[in-house]
């Protein structure tokens, strides 16, 4: 059964601004992404997509603005939701020499959670990590690393998800494989989903909203339906493309319901 | 969620035993300097306590001679435990696994405790096996010191995590590229700290400097200990005191890292 999405949002974002030295990342976002919802951010390299995700988790601090999460504030009062939070990216690694089992038994406990071996043994299955369980994290294909990188990301079966790229570097069917398991996890739990993504077939299947930013700012912001209705383009690769480059009406911006 | 949880630092501590357990290299590796550097400084003991009976010098070379062993156990104490500190970190930095564990419940301090933890066990592996073997091969036994080597021990400790700190801090925010720093800055206090020769021989404006580092009072005392039969509970005091302004030091000074770190973006290696 599908989870609607609940009233409030998972994360609120208020003039977010993020400057290094003279160059600005992320230039005055503000949005809000309701609960149980899945939200796709676009953007071309540079656009700013990983440091605002950066700011949510509270790994970077902004110039300015705020970045909130289920209510905390994550530049001061991050720790009150680490707990409910978790994230996938292929900017960090697990410890190479540690087994998978060992990787996620360690995660576990600093997740906190009560029956750890039931929990990985649970994920295991599910994410088909059985016949590499023994293995060192650092022996593992790109495919298989990523799959051990969900485990840990779902470990606390997190209430807000932040995916940067989840099926980057992925055959097709595992990345297909990927996309799956992350449409069940929303649909099982009604987790709240942030998704970064180059892969417009991805973000159309996955996400109920689509944000595309470019130089810091969002440029354009929308149901897939809506986005391409706006842009006139048959497929959100095209809506990308016209934003990236400029040549689409980037003033059109809406802000989903 | 609580503030310090203990069960956070034995999830860390339980990841780096995973670790050492699973390399016997890194077992090995723990306990090779400090056998090598005590067979070194054994013999030159033995030599220079030979030479001086022979050639009649007497007394004070002989005695001081007889220090060196105890002065290179305790500089590996001193050594080993920053080593041992700021080695866990480095684990984190290499594995790229500092975004994890920033991103997941596990808190900075948490994250120190679980260091020092692992510092006083890479310690326990890799030196207390070389106090037995001094005892077998040179005949001294540094246990023998009891009481005074418990406080020598612990102003060592903790003058090492005060420098871990400040370079496990440095690290995060300078990235792998400050790595030579964790094996090479507390090489500074070898000579400043007179491991193996009394203040005295240093000029005066060095000794004032000298007195400003716990290990010298340290050092200062383990002579006085083996020499005159002593314990310096005076010069372990000023050592305590000046550790403890220094561990505050050097937790200010990690933290102050990681809010820089967090500001410059770096805890993600992630620039787009």
């Amino acid at each position: 059964m599908q989870h609607p999405p609940t009233a409030g949002a998972a994360i609120a974002l208020r003039s977010l601004t993020k400057r290094y030295g003279g160059h600005t990342a992320v230039d005055g976002l503000t949005l809000e992404i309701a609960r149980g919802s899945v939200c796709g951010l676009l953007g071309g390299n540079g656009a700013g997509k990983t440091t605002t995700i950066g700011m949510i988790m509270g790994l970077i601090l902004p110039t300015s603005g705020e970045a909130r999460v289920l209510g905390a504030d994550m530049a001061t009062d991050r720790h009150r939701v680490l707990g409910r939070m978790n994230f996938e990216s292929p900017y960090v690694d697990m410890p190479h020499r540690l087994t998978v089992r060992q990787n996620l038994d360690v995660f576990a406990r600093l997740y906190g959670l009560k029956d750890r071996r039931a929990r990985v043994a649970a994920l295991a299955a599910q994410l088909s990590l059985d016949a590499f369980m023994d293995r060192p994290a650092g022996a593992l294909s790109a495919g298989q690393k990523t799959r051990v990188a969900l485990a840990k990301a779902l470990l606390n079966s997190p209430d807000v998800l932040l995916l940067d790229e989840p099926t980057a570097s992925l055959d097709p069917d595992t990345a297909d494989w990927v996309r799956g398991l992350i449409e069940d996890d929303r649909r099982a739990r009604g987790t709240t989903i942030l998704l970064a993504s180059h892969n417009m077939a991805e973000v159309e299947r996955l996400c109920d909203r689509v944000v595309v930013m470019r130089t810091g700012r969002i440029v354009a912001d929308g149901t897939v339906a809506s986005l391409k209705a706006r842009f006139g383009r048959d497929t959100l690769e095209q809506v990308f493309l016209d934003v990236a480059r400029g040549t689409g009406n980037d003033s059109m911006e809406e802000t989903a319901a | 969620m609580t503030a310090f949880s203990p069960s956070r630092v034995a999830a860390m501590v339980t990841r780096y035993s995973y670790l050492l357990r699973g390399s016997w290299p890194r077992l090995l590796d723990l306990m090779y300097w400090p056998t090598v550097q005590l067979v070194t400084w054994g013999f030159i003991q033995r030599f220079v306590g030979q030479a001086a009976a022979a050639g009649g010098s007497g007394g004070r070379l002989a005695v001081g001679a007889g220090t060196l062993i105890g002065a290179v156990m305790l500089w590996d104490v001193l050594f080993r435990g920053q080593l041992g500190f700021t080695l866990s970190f480095l684990e984190e930095m290499h594995s790229r696994n500092i975004g994890n564990l920033f991103m997941s419940p596990l808190r900075p301090l948490e994250f120190v405790a679980a260091m020092m933890v692992m510092s006083l066990v890479r310690l326990a592996l890799g030196v207390v096996p070389v106090t037995g073997l001094a005892v077998l091969f040179f005949g001294f036994n540094l246990w023998g010191l009891g009481v005074a080597l418990g406080l020598f021990f612990a102003n060592l400790i903790l003058t090492s995590w005060s420098v871990g700190l400040v370079v496990s801090g440095f690290l995060l925010r300078n990235g792998l590229g400050a790595e030579e720093l964790a094996w090479s800055f507390m090489f500074l206090l070898l000579p400043l700290s007179c491991v193996y020769y009394p203040v005295a021989v240093l000029p005066g404006w060095l000794q004032a400097v000298s007195w400003c580092l716990p290990p010298t009072y340290v050092f200062e005392g383990l002579r006085a200990a083996l020499n005159d039969g002593v314990v310096r509970a005076d010069l372990m005091a000023e050592a305590f005191a000046i550790n403890l302004g220094l561990m505050a030091l050097g937790t200010l000074a990690f933290l102050w890292f990681v809010r820089r770190s967090r500001e410059a973006g770096t805890l993600l290696q992630m620039g787009e």
